[in-house]
């Protein structure tokens, strides 16, 4: 393979593509699939046939606006269709050189002008089951470019200038981990994709793995050149049935093409990926776990260093990226680091993909530049709180982040400037509460979470998540004293310091964000025994003893 | 060294052959316990005590580290499913959006607790940590099936209509 023969893989696709008059794009994401997208793509198919007219039927990726769903969109009118069932179909293939079918019509103009697509490009607009769909709009470019006309110290320096950090949450700036991997001696290195989004409410690495499977394999791709690397894997979690099955089918196309396997693209590169399944471990979103998992074991993290980039999979030299990083990895060579650098804010730089769901009017996948004020994505692209309800908080990073109250929403979503505000910017869920929620049960939704997932190697995480539970739960239940609330803040403070792991530095989090933003709420479940939210139960709170404070190590 | 010559399968069953052939493609090598179990789970739908001293066997791993890594994983279940799982989604935003009551509800129709499968093996009630269709909370999985913005009400005819089957 080479560029030319790329280009000309891109003129067939478009010479073919000519063919059609129209091309009407499918959702068939997991949120359009599950609203009946696959009988409507039948029912066009069959009714298109029927037309005589020249449409392509194409089934894409997420097109974001989930709650919209089923979409479909019109090219090369761009006519967005929402909510349009298999009864539809008729009346879209006959609008067809025609007036847009106006009652199906939607007018999303709002949701999608505060958006900047680079992760996401190609979502919407590609078969996730074609190569050739992803070749003709530039794809593995970037691969050939950076093989053909790069160094690898080049790749790196390209990546670095970028100021791309980890998508995964971390945010550790990705060019000085590569770089850290490059220069670690030994002939063996491995680059690691993690794909595991343990992080509930969180489902961009899905989308991205689902809906454009080959942006990730190109990323990681040309981060082994970049490293040295030989060998890589893909790990999935196992909930992700969809993801694994295009990854496959993905990796087969590439391997036919020769973007993998040995010597890829007539240089002596050899690269090649396996899929590894995730079994249903939070903590294997923690890299010494993950690592641990890939090689059969159980998912318990270690003490670091030894980094992976030093001493990874089997003592090698072990490259880590998010989905979301690798994915911004093309792009990035194709365009050039200062490209990317001139979008987003001033120590966050490019564009972060969001999962916007929770109690917000247009829930779906987001992709926005950072430094974007976070009332411009609740109030402009979410389309505000729905019901007449009160927006109230969001919470961002799942059990690991915090939340961020309704009056902070001038904040601009960068990793300093929610770090600074008790949160996280974490791999991207971004959960919007209204006055439905009350922010203990929150933070004991959180805790449970973490009790639950402790791996249950290292005692604060283990034993601290469980009394924070406990402590929680007595408060909810309106059982709570003054006491149990200085011995929870204590206690989170331990389990911050003192947990092995990022899981349990992390736990305590959800629960001081909203002890410092919403106090008044613990405050009235104590001392009033009252829910202001009326979410908790605080029946038989009355006639409750008071509770004896039992602390066990 | 000998070569090593791994165990005859447990039975004639037809599924331990291609839980076999995971390993072989592995080259029985140890770290690919979880994929195989993974294997054993998609064919019989649990692991049992025989497949999964079939498997530490196959691969060389103590049994003690077999069992430790399937009682770890949430995914793997020692226990066989009912004919049909009804899975709800407990992750945050179906949270948010009132799974626990769902979840409440559905223990109380079915008179277990999740986790548990009915008396006569017709349905296990299950929760998930987050199926990433959260944009379409609260979300349950009806037999692979995914459908969201589920109510009460929608989630309780379709435990009946499996109930009469």
């Amino acid at each position: 393979m080479t560029i030319e023969e790329l280009e000309q893989i891109a003129r067939s696709v478009q010479q073919e593509n000519a063919k059609y008059d129209y091309e009407v794009n499918v959702c068939m994401d997991l949120a359009c699939a599950s609203q009946g997208a696959g009988l409507l793509r039948d029912a066009l198919v069959k009714l298109a046939e029927a037309s005589g007219k020249k449409v392509l039927i194409r089934k894409t990726g997420c097109m974001g606006p989930c709650s919209s769903g089923p979409l479909v969109r019109v090219d090369p009118e761009e006519t967005l269709y929402a909510k349009v069932k298999a009864a539809n179909a008729d009346a879209i293939i006959n609008s067809l050189g025609e007036k847009p079918v106006a009652e199906l019509q939607c007018d999303l103009n709002e949701h999608f002008d505060k958006q900047v697509r680079v992760v996401l490009e190609n979502a919407g607009h590609i078969d996730p089951e074609k190569i050739d769909d992803y070749i003709s709009r530039d794809g593995y470019k970037a691969l050939l470019t950076a093989l053909t006309e790069m160094t690898p110290n080049g790749v790196v320096h390209r990546i670095t200038e970028s100021g791309l950090r980890g998508r995964g949450g971390g945010g550790y700036p990705t060019g000085l981990k590569w770089g850290t991997v490059a220069k670690a001696s030994g002939d063996l290195k491995y680059v690691v994709c993690n794909g595991d989004e343990g992080d509930p409410g969180a489902f961009m690495d899905r989308s991205v793995m689902e809906g454009d499977p080959h942006r990730v394999i190109e990323g990681m791709a040309i981060a082994a050149y970049a490293v040295g690397a030989s060998k890589g894997f893909i790990y999935v979690r196992a909930e992700y049935p969809v993801a694994v099955s295009r990854l496959t089918t993905a990796l087969r196309e590439a391997r036919r093409r020769g973007l993998l396997g040995a010597g890829i693209c007539n240089t002596t590169f050899n690269f090649d990926i396996e899929i590894r399944l995730g079994a249903g471990a939070f903590v294997c979103g923690e890299e010494t776990a993950l690592l641990a998992s890939i090689e059969g074991r159980r998912g318990t993290p270690k003490p670091r260093p030894p980094y992976p980039a030093v001493s990874g999979l089997w003592g090698k030299p072990t490259l880590i990226n998010n989905v979301e990083t690798y994915a911004n990895i093309a792009p990035i060579v194709r365009n050039g680091g200062k490209w990317f650098f001139n979008m987003g804010s001033e120590r966050s730089k490019g564009t972060k993909v969001f999962a916007l769901t929770g109690r917000i009017k247009h829930t779906g996948l987001i992709e926005v530049p950072l430094g974007i004020k976070l009332w411009e994505i609740i109030d402009v692209i979410g389309g505000g709180v729905p019901g007449g309800h009160k927006l109230k908080a969001i919470q961002t990073g799942g059990p690991s982040g915090g939340c961020i109250p309704a009056d902070m929403m001038g904040l601009g979503v960068s990793y300093d400037a929610l770090m600074a505000a008790g949160s996280i910017m974490g791999s991207g869920g971004m959960i919007v509460m209204d006055d439905t929620s009350c922010m203990v049960n929150v933070a004991r939704f959180f805790v449970e979470f973490c009790m639950t997932e402790s791996c249950g190697k290292c005692i604060p995480c283990r034993a601290g998540t469980a009394q924070m539970h406990t402590l929680l739960t007595r408060i909810c239940e309106g059982a709570g004293t003054m006491d149990d609330l200085e011995l929870l803040v204590e206690l989170c403070e331990t389990v911050k310091e003192t947990s092995l792991c990022g899981l349990g530095q992390t736990a305590p989090n959800p629960v001081l964000s909203t002890l410092k933003y919403f106090k008044n709420e613990y405050l009235e479940h104590i001392l009033h025994k009252r829910c202001p939210s009326g979410v908790c139960n605080m029946a038989g709170a009355m006639e409750a003893e008071p509770a004896v404070v039992e602390v066990l190590a | 060294m000998a070569a090593f010559t791994p165990p005859p399968l447990p039975s004639e069953d037809k599924r331990w052959k291609i839980v076999a052939g995971t390993m072989r493609k592995n080259g029985f090598a140890r770290h690919a316990l979880i994929e195989t179990l993974h294997t054993v789970q998609s064919s019989f739908g649990y692991l049992d005590d025989d497949a999964i001293r079939f498997v530490a066997q196959s691969l060389r791993v103590p049994l003690s580290q077999a069992y430790g890594v399937v009682t770890f994983y949430h995914y793997f279940s020692l226990k066989p499913p009912g004919k049909h799982t009804m899975t709800l989604c407990a992750g945050t935003a179906c949270y948010i959006k009132g799974t626990d009551k769902l979840i409440a509800s559905a223990e109380k129709h079915l008179g277990v607790k999740s986790g548990q499968t009915t008396k006569r093996s017709e349905i296990s009630l299950m929760t998930a940590r987050c199926v990433g269709a959260c944009s379409r909370a609260p979300v349950m999985i009806c037999d692979g099936d995914v459908a969201g913005e589920v109510t009460d009400e929608q989630m309780i005819a379709q435990l009946e209509r499996w109930a009469v089957e």
